[in-house]
């Protein structure tokens, strides 16, 4: 029960979050959103009993990959002038 | 406006289109057939205690070679890619990172790094294995690019860890084939006591070269684009 309510919470997190990310003025701030999104995601993995994917998605979605789209915003930026 | 309607009524039919995936759902109350043979036979047969990974790298080995190769590629690409945008520029000057990223950046890095190695080691023991272990060594290498921008990171030797462990790990696959029963067989060595760090034929072992070739991957993908970021363009 406790474990369901808290999935609710963080679905619904997850949500508020990503509509967050979709309508943030700010390139930078949708990409730190879509990074929170992540973040949260592998809690709900860790709520669903996968550890093992949790990992991962905490490794690579939140953490890699959020690096790396600051590196090509970067590039984009610079090509730009 | 009118745009606003079409996309909801594109999502409403959406739904619709899925909503009988869902309806007709209901959770079984035993594992399919294929499941049920890999939780009941796989402890004896494997020796694995995390089933996952019994089922990742032995079981389902293949695939695991195949995600690695796709990993290889696109470090690969990145790497071609970068290396057509700069012949030699000149460098661009740095700003000073702040002196409480160096400093926990010194007193963090090895311990992740030790964290990550314990993850793939562990692999067949505790949730984790050698994706996840690789992926937080190169977050390791990822802290020490941001507390010092202009690192000089040693290409030839992550390369050299890159493909002596993916070739390593090939060659446990074919020796597998040779003297065990069939690619990536795992008791080609002893399986040992269940749930103990020896234990699992050769999965410890592969699960070490896949750790440090997915580790060498991303920590050179990410230096390539700090390196190329440090050149004015």
């Amino acid at each position: 029960m406790l474990i369901k309510l808290l999935a609710l919470v963080v679905g619904l997190l997850i949500l508020g979050i990503a509509l967050f990310a979709l309508h943030a003025r700010k390139v930078s701030v949708a990409i730190l959103g879509a990074g929170a999104v992540s973040l949260l995601a592998s809690v709900m993995f860790l709520l669903m009993a996968a550890p093992d994917v949790a990992m991962t998605e905490a490794a690579i979605g939140s953490g890699l990959s959020t690096i790396i789209f600051f590196y090509i915003l970067n590039k984009i930026r610079q090509q730009n002038g | 406006m009118v745009r606003y309607i079409i996309v909801f009524l594109l999502l409403i039919g959406f739904g619709a289109m899925l909503y009988p995936l869902v309806a007709e759902f209901q959770s079984p109350d035993q594992l399919p057939e294929v499941a049920s043979v890999y939780a009941h036979e796989g402890p004896q047969e494997i020796g694995a205690a995390n089933l996952v990974t019994a089922v990742v790298v032995t079981y389902r080995g293949l695939d695991t070679l195949g995600e690695v190769t796709i990993l290889f590629l696109s470090a690969t690409i990145v790497a071609f890619m970068l290396k057509l945008a700069q012949k030699n520029r000149p460098s661009r000057t740095i700003r000073p990172v702040s002196e409480i990223l160096q400093t926990a950046s010194k007193v963090l890095t090895p311990a992740i790094f030790l964290l990550g190695v314990y993850v793939f080691i562990h692999g067949h023991l505790t949730p984790g294995g050698g994706f996840q272990g690789g992926a937080i060594l190169a977050s390791g290498f990822v802290l020490m690019l941001l507390a010092k921008p202009d690192l000089r990171w040693n290409k030839t030797l992550i390369h050299a860890v890159e493909s002596i462990s993916g070739f390593a790990f090939v060659f446990i696959g074919i020796l597998g084939m040779v003297y065990a029963g069939g690619f990536l067989d795992n008791s080609l060595l002893a399986l040992g006591t269940f749930g103990t760090l020896l234990s699992a034929g050769v999965i410890p072992l592969i699960y070490l070269f896949i750790g440090l070739k997915v580790g060498a991957e991303l920590a050179s993908i990410v230096g390539n684009l700090q390196e190329s970021q440090n050149q004015i363009v």
